[in-house]
């Protein structure tokens, strides 16, 4: 990694060169110049540019990595997920729809501890809300047509603590890993998707 | 003192069409700033237009009216070489005229 | 005289603002929206930006009392008409590309003895304050208008200002694993009601600097591209770019090739 940056640096110098410069030597580049050119501010500091292994494979394989890296990865990221004491993954949906709702949170201009979910920047949950994204599937009637089991609600706390546990390059955060948000946000997001008397589920 | 506003007029046969832009934050009274502290009512409260120093159009406006407004009205009457001017004047004695000669 | 005739433009923008969006008519909402835009583009408050950047390109102004019609935009001394559809690109004189804005911003400080770090103090508008070179940015924009974007690919410097852009567009860093191609890399998605355009497919590459720089119209704020780049980082969960720093340019550079050929119909107006 080190070499591949001063690799790049090196070209950066000498610009004319370096007309064979490959995608990878521009990876290392851009990961340089961004160190170089951004500053940290408020809670986004500056050792959010250092790359995890994650995400510099997704960079580097556009989102695709072969399955044997995938897997590796994919097992890697699930050691992280770390399941809720009490046993229990269920909370309270209405606080969960509160935390859906809310797109605040880990940007320069929020304030530690006030993130939501940011669920509807991508997602469609209650029919009742209809300003939803449609970057991720919909959502609607989540846990109604796959049931209310507890195999299902282990598997919504586990997803939305890391996403990349089931999908490597997923664009969803990886909320309980990053914490982003705490265990309890999380069991009330699981409940919003999974209480049968959740707007989602009607 | 004031930013200058934009004035267009598009003379057909004797009426022109007027469009002014005027540069005037509009505050509403109503919004607080960064620190919460209520930002004080500030607007343009009258709009006058004249054609070579004959008031043609008179307007009221109240804090409703947005942030850096847009104002379309036509003059019947009008000729190229026409001097069309527009002031307005807010709730904190501030003024402003512009005046442009209108084409052919 | 009519009366009748006053286009309260303003108070139906105000109208449109506060109306709930609802689902089924969410299409229904953006032809609106369009039919609105089109109304208020034939007189788009930008225009007083325009104004302001004029007044200010010629007066002299600055530590060193001068004017910026001396600023060499890349087309020559004081030219300004085609500067903005011909930018970012390489300046021989500094010798690295730059993006309008930061070749605006170097004037000012080379030609009228600005510093940097009080231009990049508070770079971007806000409901009360608007900086000078976003106006002068607009102001140079609009001499552009009806003119193709055609940002040269000329040089080595230029190939590698695009090439490196395009890396840090796919880019994955930060608190939440995202990169502008995590909601700019795929066509029809949006992020709750907001198109996403897709910068990866060229039938939408120039919807990324149509319409810029573009008066808001909620708060009523006049903004340039460093700063749209500046809030996607934000939202990305990025820390904060440097104001017109080499990042920002290459960007600038591989989203603005990217649009070569489409005709610029000048500053816009936005929701």
């Amino acid at each position: 990694m080190n070499t591949k940056i001063i690799l790049a640096a090196a070209c950066a110098a000498a610009l004319a060169g370096c007309a064979t410069k490959d995608e990878a030597a521009y990876r290392a580049q851009a990961d340089a110049v961004l160190k170089r050119d951004f500053q940290a501010r408020g809670i986004a500091t500056m050792d959010r540019l250092d790359q995890t292994e994650l995400q510099r494979i997704c960079t580097q394989y556009h989102d695709n990595p072969p399955f044997e890296v995938q897997q590796r990865l994919e097992a890697a990221e699930m050691k992280t997920v770390k399941l809720p004491a009490d046993g229990k993954f269920m909370g309270d949906w209405k606080r969960g729809a509160r935390i859906a709702e809310s797109g605040r949170g880990m940007t320069w201009s929020d304030k530690p501890g006030e993130a939501g979910g940011s669920c509807y920047n991508c997602h469609q949950l209650s029919p009742q809300q209809t300003s939803f994204g449609t970057l991720g599937p919909s959502l609607l009637q989540f846990g109604k047509t796959r049931g209310y089991t507890e195999a299902n609600q282990k598997y919504v706390y586990e997803r939305i603590y890391n996403s990349k546990a089931f999908n490597t390059c997923s664009t969803m955060p990886r909320f309980g890993s990053t914490g982003t948000l705490t265990e309890a946000q999380i069991k009330d997001l699981v409940a919003y998707l999974m209480d049968p008397e959740s707007p989602v589920n009607k | 003192m004031a930013d200058p506003m934009r004035i267009r007029a598009t003379l057909q046969g004797d009426v022109a069409d007027v469009r002014v832009l005027m540069s005037h934050p509009m505050e509403t009274g109503q919004r607080k700033d960064a620190s919460g502290n209520v930002v004080p009512l500030h607007f343009i409260h009258s709009i006058t237009a004249q054609l070579n120093g004959k008031t043609v159009f008179e307007a009221s406006t109240t804090q409703a009216i947005s942030r850096n407004p847009v104002f379309a009205f036509k003059v019947k009457g009008a000729k190229a070489g026409d001097k069309l001017s527009i002031t307005w004047e807010d709730n904190k004695g501030d003024k402003r005229t512009d005046e442009i000669t209108l084409g052919g | 005289m009519k009366r009748r005739n006053i286009v309260c433009a303003a108070a139906l923008g105000a109208a449109l603002g506060a109306t709930p969006v609802a689902a089924q008519d969410t299409d229904t909402t953006t032809a609106e929206f369009e039919k609105f835009r089109a109304v208020m583009e034939e007189a788009n408050p930008a225009e007083l930006f325009e104004l302001k950047g004029e007044e200010l390109w010629r007066t002299r102004r600055g530590p060193k009392n001068a004017s910026l019609e001396k600023c060499d935009l890349g087309l020559g001394p004081g030219v300004v008409k085609g500067a903005y559809v011909q930018t970012p690109r390489y300046f021989p004189d500094v010798g690295r590309v730059m993006d309008i804005e930061a070749r605006v911003v170097h004037c000012m400080i080379t030609l009228q003895g600005f510093t940097y770090e009080e231009l990049a103090k508070q770079p971007f508008s806000t409901e009360t304050r608007t900086p000078d070179v976003v106006s002068i940015v607009t102001f140079i924009a609009a001499q552009s208008k009806g003119m193709k974007f055609d940002a040269p690919q000329s040089n080595a410097q230029e190939r590698e200002a695009y090439e490196l852009g395009k890396a840090i567009f796919f880019h994955r860093a930060g608190a939440w694993d995202l990169s502008c191609a995590s909601c700019h890399g795929a066509d029809g998605k949006r992020i709750r009601t907001q198109q996403l355009p897709n910068f990866t497919n060229p039938q939408q590459a120039a919807r990324g600097v149509l319409g810029w720089p573009g008066y808001r119209m909620t708060g009523g704020v006049m903004h340039t591209l460093q700063w749209r780049m500046n809030d996607c980082f934000r939202q990305q969960r990025f820390p904060e770019p440097k104001y017109v720093s080499e990042a920002i340019t290459a960007l600038l550079t591989y989203l603005t090739v990217n649009a070569n050929g489409t005709v610029y119909k000048g500053p816009g107006i936005k929701r």
